[in-house]
């Protein structure tokens, strides 16, 4: 790394001379350690899968979720540091809570995004805080259809048909990107998540990893919950079986 | 800084007020003050208002009704206002009183259900958590003395109990198997606990309805402030489900034959 010993990366409130931010840098190493996390933006709705590395056998199967909550139509995914996740999911549900509040409706997730990708940015302005080390997918269906974004350590968003941060996310990506997504229902992008999911996950070096799905769509009515745990069995044993095949 | 030597402290002299003429409790407050606090004012009554609301506990959950009147005074100002209010997936509150402060508590707790399905914590809010947080935000505000001035009938149906309890303005609670609000609690009440009480696990969804609908019936006959639009709302093991409005079918040929008021010639 040609950062290093520079002094140009001590501190977020420092350009290097090439007009670089070393410390954003760093905290996208941070995100590109974690498990891989994906979204999927589909005919009628939005599916959203990590890959959740389980560093101890002796933790509780399903704790440490790194799908959260924002609001009822809202949910999002955060690839990196694990706290950082929990905090930008309270500041997520804040802002989602305020412009209820305010305007007395469930809020667009591109007001959040936005919001969210304002707060985020604040943090590589100033060399008494370090930028979030984590990238955030966040989908919605609301009053405009479906919706999927990723919101980097930057600050900077982008609005996706498909989505993927983390590990794998060069193999999720173009795994990604042979599916049809504005035609896939959510059903069926349930069982492709899945897929990519197993197929990305390295299975010689890593550790086990727990699947964790969440969706929003007509069949979940409308609100973002976890994906059923029998459709969820079902979307593992598929991709268990695809993984085999592909061996 | 306040200029009065006497609330500086004792006085230094005897020459100066020897014998502390200027009782403490008397001084003139001379500190920062709110320009408009005597401007401010806390509610004193309710302005549109809704009638009873009436509840009772049967065979499968619990039933309610209400109408759809919201009066301004004794003008009957709105009449599509819907005073059953589905909160969460067991729960439906019933309000009579102010409509603003209903409108308000709606809002209140419409935030309060996404944090708590935000929390995903497998726990979901059911009627009993509902009634107790709305009796402790109704007597909070009446301690400020600013209350919410409304009486709510809160029904319920969660893992196989039914619940029903009410709560007002000033933070009361109790609880019944047949209950009634506002001009409901005088005219209504009684039929209902005729009909209602040691039949609770033996009503049909018919014969409740029926009871309910005779007495919104008797209601709209004696309530000047009534309506002979209404709604029911069942809240079972299926959850919560409030009816489209319906109309009550009212027979009024005996007035022919009242004297003593109106325009009679004799």
């Amino acid at each position: 790394m040609t950062s290093i010993g520079t002094g140009y990366d001590l501190s977020a409130s420092t350009y290097s001379p090439d007009g670089r931010i070393f410390q954003v840098e760093y905290a996208n190493k941070a995100v590109e350690n974690s498990g891989t996390a994906i979204g999927l933006r589909c005919k009628d709705g939005v599916v959203i899968a990590v890959e959740k590395l389980v560093h101890s056998k002796l933790l509780v199967p399903g704790a440490n979720r790194r799908i959260q909550t924002v609001d009822r139509h809202i949910g999002l995914a955060t690839a990196g540091l694990m706290a950082d996740g929990r905090h930008i999911a309270n500041r997520a549900r804040d802002e989602a809570a305020s412009f209820r509040d305010i305007y007395r409706s469930p809020p667009p997730l591109k007001t959040i995004v936005d919001r969210v990708g304002l707060f985020v940015q604040a943090f590589t302005l100033y060399s008494s805080v370090r930028p979030f080390g984590i990238s955030t997918i966040l989908g919605a269906v609301d009053k405009d259809g479906p919706a999927l974004y990723v919101v980097e350590p930057s600050g900077v968003f982008y609005g996706y048909h498909g989505a993927a941060v983390g590990k794998g996310r060069q193999l999720a990506k173009t795994e990604l990107e042979k599916l049809k997504l504005a035609e896939l229902s959510t059903r069926e992008a349930v069982t492709e998540a899945a897929r990519i999911i197993y197929a990305v996950h390295e299975d010689s070096k890593e550790k086990e990893f727990e699947l964790e799905m969440s969706w929003i769509g007509n069949e979940s009515k409308g609100v973002f919950v976890p994906v059923p745990e029998d459709l969820l069995a079902e979307a593992e044993r598929k991709a268990k079986e695809a993984l085999e095949n592909f061996e | 800084m306040d200029h009065f030597p006497t609330n500086w402290g004792r006085p230094r002299n005897d020459a100066y007020d020897s014998y502390g003429t200027y009782p403490i409790p008397h001084r003139p407050y001379n500190g920062p003050k709110d320009a408009f606090g005597e401007g401010v004012q806390r509610t004193q009554q309710p302005i549109v208002t809704g009638t009873s609301v009436l509840a009772i506990k049967y065979k499968d959950g619990i039933m309610m009704a209400a109408d759809n009147l919201a009066s301004y005074g004794s003008l009957a100002r709105f009449k599509d206002v819907q005073r059953l209010t589905a909160v969460g997936e067991f729960t439906v509150i019933g309000a009579s009183g102010d409509m603003s402060d209903f409108q308000y508590i709606q809002s209140m707790l419409d935030d309060k259900m996404v944090e708590e399905f935000t929390s995903q914590d497998g726990h979901a809010l059911g009627p009993a958590e509902i009634h107790e947080y709305l009796s402790f935000i109704m007597y909070g505000r009446r301690t400020k003395m600013d209350p919410l001035w409304n009486s709510f009938l809160v029904g319920g149906f969660k893992e196989g109990q039914r619940f029903l309890a009410y709560v007002d303005l000033l933070g009361t609670t109790y609880s019944a198997s047949a209950m009634a609000t506002g001009y409901g609690a005088h005219i209504a009440l009684p039929l209902l606990r005729t009909a209602v009480e040691g039949k609770e696990n033996l009503l049909t969804e018919e014969q409740a309805q029926k009871i309910l609908e005779e007495c919104m019936k008797v209601l709209f006959y004696r309530d000047a402030r009534s309506l002979n639009k209404y709604q029911i709302a069942t809240i079972t093991a299926a959850g919560p489900s409030i009816s489209e409005s319906r109309e009550l079918a009212t027979s009024w040929s005996f007035a022919e034959g009242i004297r003593g008021y109106g325009a009679q010639t004799q």
